[in-house]
């Protein structure tokens, strides 16, 4: 069961403020989906290896090659705020 | 249809003149397709192609692309609010190959919000309406790509699948859609929802035009790390796709999966299947049932691997370097939570939160590394189904019923995940399938998924093509268009 | 000294700045020089729809260094994510590696507290991306903002972390120097630039919890915020405050640690692997790597050692830096070894440390010249001396660059045999009283009249010729 809490503690986790009223839908509705997920406990799965990824690719790489970047105005085109060429953060502390 | 399309533009059509007819349609319709248009870098370059006309596969043929296709200069929100205003200062692979073989980009389409949805009614601009009833969804996640290529506001468009989010809309509108085998088809550029599920595909009015597209922006990239190779991509005895629709269904064994009829199934989407499998036996092909026994696991596995991968690819959004950013500062944690809450909707937001869930400390052995132990059991089921001296083929419904209400499911997530039950499975085992229209159900169509081995889209192509030519499903046109 | 209370071990982040191109994209390495964000593109900067892909390279450079600090190389290997925020790491995680990390269990030789051999147990070796760059308006704890600049980010890292072997800042500097040492040796590495190696400590006293000092960026630097720790944690003990988990950052400036996370924060990276990258098997690739590895510091001492007939510390002291190795095999190519290894190891590097400079400064060839005027006899010792002083501070100045042209300039020639001579006879004459002593007995006596000669000669003659020439000229009459 996913309480009040847990939603506390994973929209931290996420970085994404939840408030009072969305807290409530999302413990309801978190654990109707979870439930729904715990179907896959019947399967026996212990000697079953995981499936990451389904090409069965290894050792894809690039060569050491330096490729022009892309100008300072172009990487800060999208950003809210900008100083002097830099991204413009929110404080730290 | 395409063919007509280059006929024409060979013949002396203007390419200006077809621009210019789609966008007055697209500006008078309700449908809600478009996200963004790029009506004047389209003029421009329709121009210049009346000018001095190019070549290439697509040359001069319009396209619409699903908004979480990067495109440099032209906005790619994802129908997103944390992403509006962005605008990529580069193409995606795909993208680049349309405009290498001549492609016109005529503008964005309407999605589920970072395509998490089934009825794109998740969009933060609004739901896209079904053009065969404007009070239906369109499905979904490229319900824009799928209404505006059935509604003649795009002659063909991509889409991207993580789930069925090629083939739901496909089905609902009534239109061809193709999920290519994982690692055919570059993600370099596609807005990630669950890397490891999804992949770009065309949306068209037809099999040779999905074909078309599908030769167009198929094929190895180095900066897709699961790109397939090259010599991957196309099967020995096929250089493209376009010359295999002519092969015809005589000698390929297709199976029936006994899983995928019954329980849940509207009976005149069953009835429309069967008659289409009935259809490819008189055209020559054998058919058998065959069983994929852990399809009921498939949504659950499907829901945890991709909601998962969500939260990490979507953690990115947070407003520092584009996108939303809202009032003054606080301090970056407060800053990006209070961004993140106002700038995603309530479904992106829950499926964040799950997949946060399940892989935080404690639970990542439940839920994720479950979830992809029970993708292997399907992933062997589908290999057993297709093994050789198993079927050639899978032939099953795309979605287990037709277009539902705007409104209807929305308000009950698990009732909208039920949906995806016939396509989520295709994505767990990296298979290509294709939805192709195979009848009516009160009006609404109904879409039959054909499904292959891995890299084997030819197959997969020449059964629907013969299908297509003979039917006349494709030929009919939604009242919303006429 | 070693305190047996004290347990430090090491978490360093080493760039692979010798690359020419970023872990995942093409970008530029070489960024030092440039205005923010100039070395960026799609995928470092994170923007969505990009996909990473290894740069095959910084895999080669990571097994070279795994196998030179003696580890176990995994033959399969594969990137994950780290989930967390932070606005320096613009995809909101880190693509680092977790399980099956690429080096596991090795160790480097340092030279302890005692002063014998220690061997620091190395637990694992990992590949990752650097974040960017913040710039605090103002110290860290008080900016009312940040900026941040993603020139750095994407770099290649190699995270090395230590088992917790350390008993001393002391100890810990020597494991940084040691460690930067064979990082130039395999060429993967330029500790000379800014940000280039960045260290977390861990520190802690028997039975306390520890403290993370994180990211300092100098080995000096993390020697005093080691020592400031111990004494904070010493004195907080005494006064019966518990030590907390906590992390701590250094501040240079103030030579304090500050803590910057106290609120319980609980970490929860989420690892999972990368689904934009797929699994490296480099079990075929290894032993092609190793059979390419350049001797290593200690190999090469050793065979110093045996190869020149020097001493041990002379070894020691020259193989410590690639450059100075590197400059001592080409000298001892041309002037006799033994002579080489004292004069580069006791007075060059010397003369440079005094000056903060590299050996760069200073031409194979010019030691050379210096040691054969030293071997004829044409200079002394002290006139050799001062003859890589006048080099090393005139650096740059075209018309001191040839030492004997120096010597000549500066009148540093021994004195010619004959003047020494004339100068002895003299002596001699004009220091009866002197050589009444000597020959009464007091050979003593002889000094005085060796300091009469340095005199006459300015000090050009060799003290030692002159005393021997003193000596003939008493002993003969």
């Amino acid at each position: 069961m996913i309480t009040g809490e847990d939603v506390d503690h994973i929209s931290w986790l996420a970085s994404i403020k939840v408030s009072e009223e969305e807290r409530s839908a999302f413990v309801a509705s978190f654990n109707s989906v979870l439930d729904y997920f715990h179907q896959l406990d019947e399967l026996e799965t212990e000697d079953v290896e995981p499936t990451y990824r389904v090409v069965d690719l290894t050792n894809v790489f690039r060569e050491d090659v330096v490729k022009e970047s892309i100008s300072q105005e172009e990487s800060l085109r999208n950003a809210p705020r900008t100083e002097n060429g830099y991204f413009k953060s929110p404080r730290i502390v | 249809m395409l063919r007509e399309l280059k006929e024409g533009l060979a013949a002396g059509a203007s390419a200006e003149e077809v621009v210019s007819a789609i966008f007055e349609k697209i500006k008078r319709s309700r449908l809600n397709a478009y996200n963004c248009l790029s009506e004047e870098s389209a003029l421009e370059r329709a121009k210049n192609f009346d000018k001095k006309p190019w070549g290439g596969l697509l040359a001069g043929v319009p396209i619409a692309i699903k908004s979480s296709i990067s495109t440099k200069g032209i906005e790619t929100n994802c129908s997103s609010r944390i992403l509006s205003g962005y605008i990529p200062p580069y193409d995606a692979h795909v993208i680049e190959r349309l405009k290498e073989e001549g492609a016109i980009i005529i503008g964005k389409t309407n999605m589920d919000e970072f395509a998490m949805g089934t009825s794109t009614e998740t969009s933060c601009l609004g739901p896209t309406r079904n053009p065969w009833d404007t009070d239906r969804v369109p499905g979904g996640s490229s319900g824009g790509s799928a209404a505006a290529v059935a509604a003649g506001e795009a002659p063909a468009a991509l889409g991207s699948d993580t789930g069925g989010s090629i083939r739901c809309p496909a089905s609902f509108c009534g239109i061809v859609g193709i999920k290519p085998t994982y690692g055919l088809v570059s993600r370099y550029g596609l807005v990630s929802y669950a890397n490891s599920l999804e992949q770009i595909g065309p949306l068209a009015l037809t099999v040779e035009d999905a074909a078309l597209v599908l030769d167009v922006i198929a094929g190895h990239d180095p900066r897709d790390s699961t790109s397939a190779e090259q010599d991957r991509v196309f099967l020995p005895h096929t250089e493209r796709y376009l010359p295999s629709l002519t092969n015809g269904v005589k000698g390929l064994t297709l199976g029936v999966p006994e899983e995928y009829f019954g329980e849940g199934v509207d009976p005149e989407v069953e009835k429309a299947v069967w008659d289409a499998i009935s259809k490819l036996e008189d055209l020559g092909a054998a058919w058998k049932m065959v069983s994929l026994p852990h399809t009921k696991y498939a949504l659950a596995a499907y829901y945890i691997i991709a909601m998962s991968e969500a939260s990490s690819n979507l953690a990115r959004f947070d407003g520092l370097r584009y996108g939303l950013r809202l009032g003054a500062d606080q301090d970056w944690h407060t800053t990006f939570s209070e961004i993140r809450a106002a700038g995603f909707g309530p479904e992106v937001k829950r499926r964040i939160l799950l997949g946060t869930y399940a892989l935080s400390a404690g639970y990542y052995g439940r839920y994720y590394l479950k979830a992809l132990k029970v993708r292997t059991l399907i992933k062997e089921d589908f290999e057993r189904a297709l093994s050789a001296g198993g079927a050639d083929l899978l032939v099953t419904p795309t979605m287990p019923f037709p277009a539902f209400k705007i409104g209807e499911r929305i308000e009950d997530p698990l009732s909208l995940y039920m949906a995806d039950v016939f396509t989520v499975p295709i994505n767990l085992a990296g298979v290509p399938a294709i939805s192709v229209p195979c009848g009516f159900a009160g009006g609404l169509p109904i879409g039959l998924q054909i499904i292959g081995r891995h890299f084997d889209e030819a197959s997969i192509l020449r059964a629907a093509k013969a299908y297509e030519d003979a039917t006349p499903y494709h030929e009919a046109v939604p009242k919303e268009v006429v | 000294m070693a305190e047996k209370d004290v347990i430090i071990g090491l978490e360093v982040h080493v760039q692979l700045n010798r690359l020419r191109s970023k872990l995942f994209c093409g970008c530029s390495t070489d960024y030092h020089a440039s205005d923010p964000n100039t070395h960026t593109c799609p995928v470092c900067l994170g923007l969505p729809g990009t996909l990473p892909v290894v740069n095959r390279r910084a895999v080669e450079y990571a097994i070279r260094v795994a196998l030179a600090l003696n580890c176990d190389i995994q033959g399969e290997t594969l990137f994950y994510r780290k989930n967390y925020y932070y606005p320096d790491l613009p995809k909101a995680f880190q693509i680092t590696q977790y399980d099956f990390p690429l080096g596991l269990g090795g160790s480097i030789l340092i030279k302890g507290e005692d002063g014998e051999e220690k061997k620091i147990r190395i637990t694992r070796v990992h590949m990752e991306e650097d974040p960017g760059r913040l710039v605090h308006a103002g110290t860290i704890d008080r900016a009312k903002y940040s900026m941040v600049d993603y020139n750095r980010c994407g770099m290649s890292l190699l995270e090395v972390v230590t088992e917790p072997d350390l008993r001393s800042p002391k100890e810990a500097r020597s494991f940084l120097d040691k460690l930067r040492n064979i990082l130039e040796y395999l060429d993967v590495f330029d500790g000379d630039l800014e940000g280039a190696m960045r260290i977390d400590s861990n520190i802690s006293l028997t039975g306390g919890e520890r403290a993370e000092v994180k990211n300092i960026s100098s080995h000096k630097g993390v020697e005093k915020a080691l020592a400031y720790e111990i004494t904070r944690q010493r004195s907080a003990r005494r006064r019966g405050v518990a030590q907390v988990q906590e992390t701590r950052h250094y501040d240079e400036l103030r030579g304090i640690t500050v803590s910057i996370r106290t609120k319980e924060e609980a970490h929860d990276y989420r690892y999972f692997p990368e689904p934009d990258l797929v699994p490296m098997r480099i079990a075929d690739w290894v032993p092609k790597v190793e059979a390419e590895l350049p001797e290593l510091p200690d190999a090469k001492r050793e065979r110093f050692v045996a190869q020149y007939a020097i001493a041990d510390d002379h070894a020691r002291s020259l193989t410590s830096e690639i450059r100075v190795a590197n400059f001592y095999e080409v000298v001892a190519k041309r002037a006799p070894p033994r002579l080489a290894a004292v004069w580069i190891a006791d007075v060059l590097k010397g003369e440079l440390n005094y000056r903060d400079v590299t050996i760069d400064r200073f031409s194979s060839h010019q030691m050379v010249e210096i040691l054969d005027m030293i071997e004829k006899g044409k200079i002394t010792e002290k006139a050799a001396v001062e003859v890589i002083r006048t080099i090393l501070d005139h650096s740059g100045d075209p018309s001191v660059v040839d030492p004997v042209a120096v010597v000549e300039a500066k009148g540093l020639a021994r004195a010619e045999d004959d003047a020494v001579k004339a100068a002895v006879r003299a002596a001699v004459e004009e220091s009866a009283q002197a050589v009444a002593d000597y020959r009464a007995g007091n050979e003593k006596a002889i000094n005085f009249i060796v300091g009469v000669v340095m005199k006459k000669t300015r000090g050009r003659a060799d003290p030692g010729e002159a005393n021997r020439l003193v000596k003939e000229a008493l002993d003969g009459i």
